[in-house]
């Protein structure tokens, strides 16, 4: 039986898990009064930064995330909204990476950041059908409210040296992957938060505390699944940081791109809300317990 | 030269001046940050194996590596020697480079010899040789907790398990790509 795919034929199992995990996705958000929407995946521009690259489609680019239309679909009203799509990020590929994947976005206008942490949680112990979840070996215990630490908080448990010490000098992402990251949520889901304000990408500034972000990551078995925001509504702070991100990306000799004016536009007339990006493809990795993003895609980039 | 995004396992590349290999790789990225590649590296001449972990941006040399059809003929203080099957020049590869290897030369056999800036960093053996054993106990009956197999000692010093029924004196074969038992041999 020359040519019969084998690898693809063993993928049944974790295929058929993953078509019914999106379906119940749906299921819950819809329940919940969320409106699916789809947008363009082809567009003029991303949200500029510093270390993600698009992929170069035609004479426009593939996005990297739905955000700035969610924001847009936000800003003309829409209430709640979720989007589950492909995403593109150009040289992304390792055992939790590939450079085409499936996000989830949802996105809460009028709500607070931390709205999306009982989100969060809900939808966990839903999928996961009960309150623990193993991965890899290691009992993971879903009981509501996950564990929250800072930034701060995670590098004085787990690494050698502080957070400010780390950015300093400049080993921020080194420590962070290999002394903090593993740790986190191992036995329980934990939300980093307090993100410094150099981080805060489109989030918003903590009313009381400008110096940090309304910002937190979901950590579940050593692995980041979702990045969250307060969102920043304020269009002049937001054009300041897309220029100064910009602006770093053509010094380190990146391809320029212009800057998403229609989104900045629009941004005004948005007062608060709240959004979230999930990776799906790691979502999966999670509740089929398997320890390669390969395993949970019909395909790889390298089988194509 | 490589960039960063060439990295994988099995590349060959020169750090620090000596030729390395990639035994494992993995990309990580935390949210928002920088990309990191990282790394476990084998020194291909001493064989130390090490992680190292590097940003996008860096470049690398490739390790131009030659692979020499090479007879085995004898170990003596510099090592084991090899010839080369074409023009005869001898060479000899130590005791620690070759690792595990050096237990499955026998006299005369033929190898693939990998080669850096003139100097042999190791072989590639065929997949099967022949050894004959030099000592194992016999089989005591009843001894189930060992199942049945036994342990046993061929020439070269290499230890594995045989099955029970292989006596001191035999002629075996054995897989050098997994060191095990597959055979005794007619003679």
């Amino acid at each position: 039986m020359d040519g019969f795919n084998h690898t693809l034929a063993h993928k049944r199992r974790h295929l058929h898990q993953r078509a019914r995990i999106l379906q119940r996705i749906r299921a819950f958000f819809t329940n919940r009064d969320f409106l699916e929407v789809e947008t363009p995946q082809r567009i003029p521009c991303n949200a500029p930064e510093l270390h993600i690259d698009a992929v170069t489609c035609g004479d426009m680019v593939l996005h990297t995330s739905p955000e700035l239309c969610m924001k847009r679909l936000l800003a003309a009203g829409y209430e709640r909204i979720f989007q589950i799509c492909h995403c593109w990020r150009a040289a992304e590929r390792g055992s939790r990476h590939l450079p085409e994947f499936t996000m989830l976005e949802w996105y809460r206008r009028h709500s607070s950041y931390t709205t999306l942490m009982d989100d969060c949680q809900q939808l966990l112990i839903e999928l996961a059908d009960s309150r623990q979840l193993f991965w890899q070996g290691q009992p993971i215990d879903l009981t509501p409210p996950f564990e929250r630490l800072t930034l701060k908080e995670a590098f004085v448990r787990y690494a050698s040296l502080s957070l400010q010490h780390a950015m300093q000098q400049n080993c921020f992402e080194e420590v962070y992957t290999t002394e903090v990251e593993p740790n986190l949520g191992r036995t329980r889901p934990t939300f980093i938060c307090d993100y410094p304000a150099a981080m805060a990408a489109l989030a918003r500034l903590q009313p009381d505390n400008p110096h940090l972000a309304e910002r937190f990551e979901l950590y579940i078995g050593g692995m980041e699944l979702a990045n969250a925001f307060g969102e920043l509504c304020d269009a002049t702070t937001q054009r300041q940081r897309f220029e100064n991100e910009e602006q770093q990306r053509r010094a380190s000799g990146k391809t320029p791109h212009p800057l998403p004016e229609p989104f900045l536009r629009e941004l005004e007339h948005l007062s608060a809300a709240a959004g979230i990006a999930l990776g799906i493809d790691r979502l999966v990795m999670l509740l089929c317990d398997s320890p390669s993003i390969d395993n949970v895609v019909a395909f790889t980039p390298e089988e194509l | 030269m490589y960039n960063c995004s060439d990295l994988k396992k099995g590349l060959k590349i020169i750090i620090d001046g000596e030729p390395h290999v990639i035994a494992a790789f993995d990309f990580s990225k935390p949210g928002k940050g920088q990309a990191l590649y990282r790394c476990k590296l084998r020194n291909m001449i001493t064989g130390a194996l090490f992680d190292r972990t590097y940003r996008s941006g860096e470049s690398f040399e490739p390790a131009a590596l030659e692979e020499r059809d090479m007879q085995y003929l004898y170990q003596d203080e510099t090592g084991y020697v090899f010839m080369d099957s074409k023009n005869y020049e001898q060479i000899s590869i130590s005791e620690k480079t070759l690792g595990d290897d050096k237990y499955f030369l026998v006299d005369n056999m033929e190898v693939k010899v990998l080669m850096y800036n003139g100097m042999g960093i190791g072989v590639t053996l065929p997949n099967f040789v022949n050894l004959r054993v030099t000592h194992s106990e016999p089989w005591v009956k009843g001894d189930t907790a060992a199942g049945n197999n036994k342990p046993a000692t061929v020439e070269t010093g290499y230890t594995l398990q045989v099955p029970s029924f292989v006596d001191e004196g035999t002629l075996i074969q054995i897989d050098t790509r997994t060191g095990e038992y597959i055979t005794r041999v007619k003679e």
